[in-house]
């Protein structure tokens, strides 16, 4: 029976709209803290642990996201652990943004002169001081605008996981427009709640920037 | 006992041989100039007493501490050497009296209210009292380059390295950080200064040191050297910078 689309079908897309935050701000804690250590990887000095961060990079670059998606839903059952669509869609959206973070992270750490290390250095600084107290402070702020670009593309991808069905923003769209046959307004509805989830990110972007004063 | 002491150190980067067996040794109080052309070793020479740059052969030991020993205190050694550079490097995300502070309390533990209080001083003693709160890209190059210096000193080092600090600024710029040179010199502190002011050499150093191909190919009273150079090699870089 085709029913019309109703403000309560919006109040079920937001609530389903909770699920895409959940999963990008899951995404981006488990994607950062992993992103860490590969970035750290990729530029301490021993050789194999650069070798194993690019690779885990290009591999996780390189392959879709969807494919991801399906290895970890379809492919640990295989192997014996029982993963519901929530677990499959954090652990690899998680390990997707890791990838970009790390590179990301990576690039900014580089762009800081070399020539702050040596002032840091040659005013008596410890590495770590220097590190902490004069390069990162740095890298953060040129980080930042990369940073929330890949996050507002990560709120995006969680779109994604709608075909393992985990009901989130667009596979609630899925079901409400099946429901009404009103597919415009439905993900017209629904694109301006991505919108505005982005939106929200690239202020937050613009007042971080203001905040950190650093060298363009 | 001098309070910089060279041993016939040799530094190459990959096959280029950059110092080949300098020796050289700085009293305490002393201002010495070192010129030379481009490529001749000085500015290397300078980043070795700091470990900026580690030799290959021979030994540096300033103020007491081998800086060639591999287990070097670094960070205690540069707490005693400040150093300067061509392109100043203040800190770009923290204010002038931020830029200041920072080592004297992260590298002398001092307290906020201390380290402000040296930082203020110093500031004010390069002149630029009224620009604590910038920061460094407010600031013009001489400025920047005055911040720099007053940064150095505030870790009261017994040595001061400058690399070529005038070279980067404009020349209606360079008058006022020479001017600080001065009263630093005047100060008594000991100071070792790459440059390319060959008046500034002449009325401010006790001595010049002119390196050429990686050794140092005359060292003597800067009038002297200066106004009566010794080797052809001297005399035709004189009248190249003199014009």
């Amino acid at each position: 029976m085709i029913r019309e689309f109703s403000p309560a079908d919006v109040v079920y897309m937001l609530a389903a709209a909770r699920w895409t935050v959940a999963l990008a701000l899951f995404a981006m804690v488990g994607g950062g803290l992993i992103g860490m250590l590969v970035a750290v990887l990729r530029i301490v000095a021993f050789r194999p642990a650069n070798w194993v961060a690019r690779a885990y990079i290009n591999l996780i670059q390189g392959t879709p996201l969807l494919g991801q998606l399906f290895v970890f839903f379809f492919g640990l059952p295989l192997l014996g652990i029982q993963v519901g669509a929530w677990e499959a869609a954090a652990l690899s959206l998680s390990i997707y943004a890791s990838a970009f973070f790390a590179e990301i992270w990576r690039g900014s750490l580089q762009s800081v002169s070399p020539r702050q290390w040596e002032a840091g250095a040659a005013l008596g600084l410890t590495y770590v001081q220097r590190l902490t107290h004069v390069v990162l402070p740095q890298a953060v702020r040129i980080a930042v605008p990369p940073t929330v670009g890949f996050l507002m593309q990560l709120v995006k991808d969680t779109s994604l996981t709608a075909l393992i069905g985990f009901i989130e923003l667009t596979r609630a769209s899925q079901i409400i427009s099946a429901a009404t046959f009103a597919p415009l307004p439905v993900y017209g509805t629904a694109a301006a709640i991505y919108f505005v989830i982005c939106f929200s990110l690239s202020r937050l972007s613009q007042r971080l920037e203001k905040r950190s004063h650093a060298a363009r | 006992m001098p309070l910089v002491e060279i041993s016939e150190i040799h530094k190459r980067f990959g096959t280029v041989e950059v110092l080949k067996d300098v020796s050289l040794s700085l009293d305490k109080g002393e201002i010495v100039a070192v010129i030379g052309r481009s490529g001749s070793g000085k500015s290397t020479m300078l980043r070795c007493i700091n470990a900026l740059e580690r030799v290959q052969a021979g030994r540096i030991v300033v103020d007491g501490i081998d800086v060639t020993a591999p287990d070097a205190d670094l960070n205690r050694l540069r707490q005693r050497v400040g150093m300067v550079f061509q392109s100043y490097n203040l800190f770009p995300h923290l204010t002038v009296e931020r830029n200041v502070m920072l080592a004297l309390r992260l590298v002398r533990k001092l307290g906020e209210d201390a380290a402000r209080d040296i930082a203020r001083q110093m500031v004010a003693k390069v002149g630029l009292a009224e620009k604590l709160a910038a920061y460094p890209d407010e600031l013009s190059g001489g400025q920047q380059q005055r911040v720099a210096i007053a940064r150095s000193l505030a870790m009261q080092p017994t040595l001061m390295l400058f690399d070529e600090i005038t070279s980067a600024l404009d020349p209606e710029l360079v008058g006022e950080v020479l001017r600080v040179l001065e009263s630093v010199a005047q100060e008594g502190m000991t100071m070792m200064l790459v440059t390319h002011e060959m008046n500034f050499a002449k009325n401010v150093a006790d001595r010049v040191i002119f390196m050429h191909e990686g050794r140092i190919h005359e060292d003597g009273p800067a009038r002297e050297t200066l106004l009566e150079p010794r080797t052809a090699e001297l005399r035709s870089f004189l009248s190249a910078v003199l014009h």
